[in-house]
């Protein structure tokens, strides 16, 4: 028996070994997280003084500060962000189900093969390349400054699109769609009452990543948007950096930082289980 | 199939629709900035800038209800003025400007000494003449205020309310255990050139104090006192002499640790302002005063309850001289911007803000701000005007002799850009990373990228 | 970055077959002109949004081309130069400096990134092992992915401030005398960076390597313990180069990640890519040419962007596309 990891007392240190340094780089994934929160209690006067552990009893002060800056309207912004977030995530994965179901459905049409090989091909490519062209053709539309351009070009989104295609190969019985077929049912019907039920798991962990995506994009939407009230959250916590130091609030610097932080970890905790499955969900099966 | 077909239609044909008013609405008209006249009875009066200072004038001094004068609207828009995003967004809505109905267009805007050239020597701003601003309603303006704006036609196209001299200002504490003496007078006489000021920094750093809090506290003082302006007619871009005499004795007090490391405006700059700070002195024109070091002095911020008053922090431990060398920093002016349809009342607020006497001289004496009217400021240098904050000191006498000797010929559009660019550049060589070419280089690169027109001088 | 989220959540699947039934002809319909209508929308929007842009971004690469920024003017300079401006972008130090910066900075991230990830993963897998609370561990490490990079940067230049808490803390413990300027060391301010890529990604490569591993054949684990390997053995002749393909997927996915890194620095710095443009990344250089309107040059940096991203993708695609047959010879000259 050369087993000697097996051995009892091996193992455990083995294990605690683990436990610590596991330990160790949940506490670096947290510690960020906990200074923020701690000092988006604290009072402007109280962080410059030092770091304390412990909470202080400014929330409210902070919180009431961040909503009086009229220069940062925070809560505009969040308001932006989630109806251009949450119209991409509806869009991104609607389309992308809606293009995925054409090319698994229909196995015989002329660009069928072209189609997906296009998409999958620029599955890779940056958006940044064609950030240039994307400003100016926005502008000469007269799209600048509105959210247009950060919620339409959504419909088309190659990685969802191969995420649904790779589900639908391996989890949607064509027998359903010609069931649906000999009752008469047209085939945009068809999408929309049956595939799109079935697909809901799947749908529902591709919109929060979409979600996601669309609710930190900062690159984009710093070039198309610029006028106060349109901003987004990454284009306000961004200028909190470049901002008028001398009025200074680090109180409300943290708060607002919170601000952007704080409901995504708290739907991220509701639905982690969800999250973490969907990681993998693209489907690392071979 | 039928279905299909109508589906692809529709959807075409939505998609053209929206792309043919997307395009319909950026077409442009054919009027040019030219061809737009002031006019008046506008509902909202649109003022852009790039902090509040003007916007608690107004409110002190000129509305008449909050963001309103005798029922018209203000609105403003505010944009940071950092890294040109003030001007840029200037620039893009002063040429939708003829595009625009007259109550959707920009009525009036401020711009600073950086790059009030580029405005006033353009079709964008209006003669304050056509305003109906007489000379004898700006006789009491200090000249160089008016000089910076006005054009190579002789038109005066822009108005300030302030006039912004720099100073000195020390700490009387500092200053007491130092030179052993806390006098204006006196502290001038150990100030009054650069070697001097040296001698004062090494003196200081022997009693653990810092002479300057940063890199760019003494550069104003340096780049008002140049030979030549930052771009040549050529569109080359040229360092002065006295510009980079400021990066030697910044490197100088760098490597002596007679500075503190800090940059204009950081945390550290500000906390250096503070009781706690250990810094002698700070380069300060008129406006810092009130705006920016009264509100760091205090250890109490008056927004959290604390009272401006000797014994909340260093209020009362201030005080100013003139320094080594006469120069200017800052300052905004009011422009009236072409198409307004608030003629009279621009015109108006310029008369009371920037020309009234009565007006101005109170501005002063609630905010201990300098105003841009001669014999309002001689009267209060002659009386017994005096700041608590300073310690009792009459700066406004102070003020009053050094407001003019301000030059401001050797000026470019592109101050802004090549000040920030050529600070961002050297700060790397005063933190030891890059050699003194090497920053030099960066700063062309910069320029050069941030002003596609500009170049390096071959 | 933010690209980085999606390619990581759809792992190419290798070579499937489309086992489901065609759509050829019910009851003597032909159905398959439906795939146009399907495939409509995408590419309506693609070809608007992201192919004409693309084109165009390309044009100008060959034009000199901008507005005059210090002047208020209404000219545009509009001019072919044909490959000029190439020629610029290729002899311009901070072309390769940016590039250069961008790579740094990621293998700083990555090289832990995934070491950590590997083990992480290897650790969570072991059956001899069977740690407790693995879903909470996973929890906590993935979070970072989601979180907002921008805020993430301003809450760490906050924290890395000279008046900072960790500066403070530092301080208090008695390691620095006195306050660390980060932002002021080329090492320190990359290594922020790299923490912070790290920190985001580290949760999610951990989660996809353990998919990776939980998908080997467990019969492969049983007869190796069988014949008494150790946790080390197995790990080394097993689990990795059965799970290398995946590994060399992250590698390229990621590097094409790194290759867009704006987000981070560019908060970090405030666009300045400080100290003395060490932390400037290419995206952030394509920044400054966007924000000054020199479409010219800012086209041509795109180009060249492309061109990387592209070599990038190729290699995915060559390797997702016939992983098995590679390995096999890697996997036999080794036990040469």
């Amino acid at each position: 028996m050369k087993r000697k990891d097996d051995s009892g007392a091996g193992l455990t240190i083995h294990r605690v070994i683990c436990y610590l340094v596991l330990i160790f780089f949940t506490l670096l994934a947290l510690f960020p997280f906990y200074v923020l929160i701690v000092n988006a209690t604290r009072a402007h006067a109280d962080i410059q003084k030092g770091f304390s552990a412990f909470f202080g009893g400014s929330v409210v002060s902070n919180f009431k500060a961040v909503l009086r800056d009229d220069a940062h309207p925070l809560v505009r912004a969040m308001l932006n962000s989630f109806i251009i977030a949450a119209s991409s995530s509806a869009l991104t994965v609607y389309f992308s189900a809606f293009t995925a179901y054409g090319i698994n459905t229909y196995k015989d049409f002329k660009f069928r093969k072209f189609a997906n090989g296009f998409i999958l091909l620029i599955m890779m490519v940056p958006t940044q390349v064609s950030a240039l062209g994307f400003i100016d053709l926005m502008a000469q539309f007269g799209l600048t400054n509105t959210f247009w351009p950060l919620i339409i070009p959504s419909i088309a989104a190659p990685a969802v699109y191969y995420f649904m295609l790779s589900y639908m190969e391996s989890s949607l019985p064509m027998e359903i769609v010609e069931a649906a077929r000999i009752d008469g049912a047209n085939e945009f019907k068809t999408f929309n009452t049956i595939i799109i039920p079935m697909l809901k798991p799947a749908l529902a962990v591709q919109a929060i990543f979409a979600f996601v995506q669309s609710w930190n994009n900062y690159f984009i939407p710093q070039l198309i948007i610029d006028s106060k009230n349109n901003k987004t959250l990454p284009i306000l916590i961004a200028e909190l950096r470049s901002a008028d130091f001398t009025k200074f609030n680090m109180g409300q610097l943290y708060m607002s930082i919170a601000f952007a932080i704080v409901p995504v970890v708290i739907v991220y905790l509701i639905l982690s289980k969800q999250i973490v499955r969907g990681v993998t969900l693209g489907g690392v099966k071979g | 199939m039928r279905n299909m077909k109508k589906a692809i239609a529709l959807s075409m044909a939505t998609l053209m629709a929206v792309s043919a008013t997307a395009c319909g609405s950026s077409s442009k008209t054919s009027k040019s900035i030219k061809d737009l006249k002031l006019t008046n009875g506008g509902k909202v009066l649109r003022i852009y800038c790039w902090n509040e200072e003007i916007q608690s004038r107004f409110a002190d001094y000129v509305e008449t209800a909050e963001d309103e004068i005798d029922g018209t609207k203000i609105e403003w828009v505010v944009t940071a003025n950092k890294d040109n995003a003030y001007q840029k967004k200037l620039d893009e809505a002063l040429k939708a400007q003829p595009s625009k109905e007259a109550k959707d267009r920009v009525d009036m805007y401020l711009i600073e000494a950086d790059y009030a050239l580029k405005y006033v020597n353009s079709d964008y701003s209006v003669d304050v003449k056509d305003l109906g601003l007489t000379d004898d309603d700006l006789k009491d303006q200090y000249q160089y205020t008016k000089d910076i704006c006005t054009n190579d036609k002789g038109e005066l196209k822009a108005v300030s309310w302030q006039a912004t001299p720099g100073l000195f200002a020390y700490r009387r504490s500092i200053a007491k255990d130092v030179l052993g003496t806390d006098d204006p007078e006196e502290v001038q006489k150990s100030l009054a050139s650069w070697e001097e000021f040296d001698k004062v920094a090494a003196k200081a750093h022997e009693k653990g104090y810092k002479m300057l809090s940063g890199y760019d506290d003494a550069y104003r003082v340096f780049s008002n006192n140049v030979s030549s302006a930052w771009v040549n007619d050529k569109k080359e871009v040229v360092i002065d002499d006295n510009i980079m005499k400021w990066v030697d004795q910044t490197k100088t007090y760098t490597e002596n640790g007679y500075n503190n490391k800090s940059s204009l405006w950081d945390d550290t700059w500000n906390a250096d302002q503070g009781s706690a700070g250990k810094v002698f002195g700070f380069f300060y024109s008129t406006w810092g005063i009130n705006f920016t070091l009264l509100g760091n002095s205090l250890d109490t911020s008056v927004e959290d309850g604390g009272k401006e008053e000797v014994g909340n922090g260093a209020y009362g431990d201030y005080a100013v001289c003139q320094g080594p060398e006469s120069y200017y920093w800052g300052g905004s002016w009011l422009v009236a911007a072409p198409g307004s349809d608030n003629k009279d009342l621009i015109c108006d607020i310029m008369k009371k803000l920037t020309c009234d006497k009565d007006t101005m001289k109170k501005i002063t004496e609630d905010t201990q701000d300098y105003t841009n009217n001669i014999s309002a400021m001689e009267e209060l240098a002659a009386s017994d005007f005096h700041s608590a904050f300073l310690g009792g000191q009459n700066h406004i006498a102070l003020f009053a002799e050094a407001a003019p000797k301000i030059d401001m010929s050797n000026t470019s559009a592109y101050d802004q850009g090549c000040n920030e660019e050529f600070q961002t550049a050297m700060r790397e060589y005063f933190d030891g990373n890059v050699t003194k070419e090497e920053a030099i280089e960066n700063f062309y690169k910069a320029i050069t990228k941030k002003y596609p027109e500009l170049k390096k001088p071959e | 970055m933010s690209a980085k989220l999606e390619d990581a959540n759809t792992i190419p699947q290798t070579a499937k077959s489309n086992s489901g039934t065609s759509g050829k002809k019910i009851k003597g319909v032909n159905y398959n002109k439906w795939g146009y209508f399907f495939i409509l929308p995408f590419f309506l929007v693609y070809i608007i949004f992201q192919l004409i842009p693309l084109v165009s971004t390309f044009r100008y690469s060959f034009y000199e081309h901008y507005i005059s920024q210090g002047l208020l003017s209404e000219e545009v300079i509009h001019r072919f130069v044909g490959i000029e401006n190439y020629k610029t972008v290729f002899t311009d130090k901070e072309t390769w400096r940016t590039l250069g910066n961008t790579m740094i900075m990621w293998l700083m991230g990555f090289v832990p990134q995934i070491i950590i990830s590997l083990l992480f993963a290897s650790w969570f897998t072991d059956l001899r092992l069977r740690l407790k609370a693995t879903g909470l561990f996973k929890t906590v490490i993935y979070m970072p992915n989601l979180i907002m990079a921008s805020a993430f940067s301003m809450l760490f230049f906050a924290l890395f401030s000279p008046n900072g808490p960790v500066n403070d803390i530092l301080i208090h413990a008695g390691i620095i005398k006195e306050s660390f300027r980060f932002f002021s060391h080329a090492g320190a301010t990359r290594g922020l960076v790299a923490l912070m890529n790290f920190l985001m990604w580290f949760g999610n490569t951990t989660i996809l390597l353990m998919a990776a591993i939980m998908g080997i054949d467990p019969s492969l684990y049983e007869s190796a313990q069988i014949d008494g390997a150790s946790s080390g053995q197995i790990f080394r002749s097993i689990t990795l180069p059965l799970i290398r393909p995946i590994l060399v997927y992250v590698v390229i996915t990621s590097m094409i990640g790194g290759l867009q890194m704006f987000d981070v620095p560019q908060i970090l710095t405030d666009g300045t890519g400080s100290p003395y443009g060490t932390t400037k990344t290419m995206v952030m250089n394509l920044n400054e040419h966007l924000y000054s309107k020199n479409y010219g040059m800012a086209g041509t940096i795109s180009v060249l962007l492309f061109v990387l991203s592209a070599i990038l993708s190729i290699a995915v695609f060559l390797i997702t596309i016939r992983p098995d047959t590679s390995e096999v010879k890697k996997k036999k000259s080794k036990s040469k």
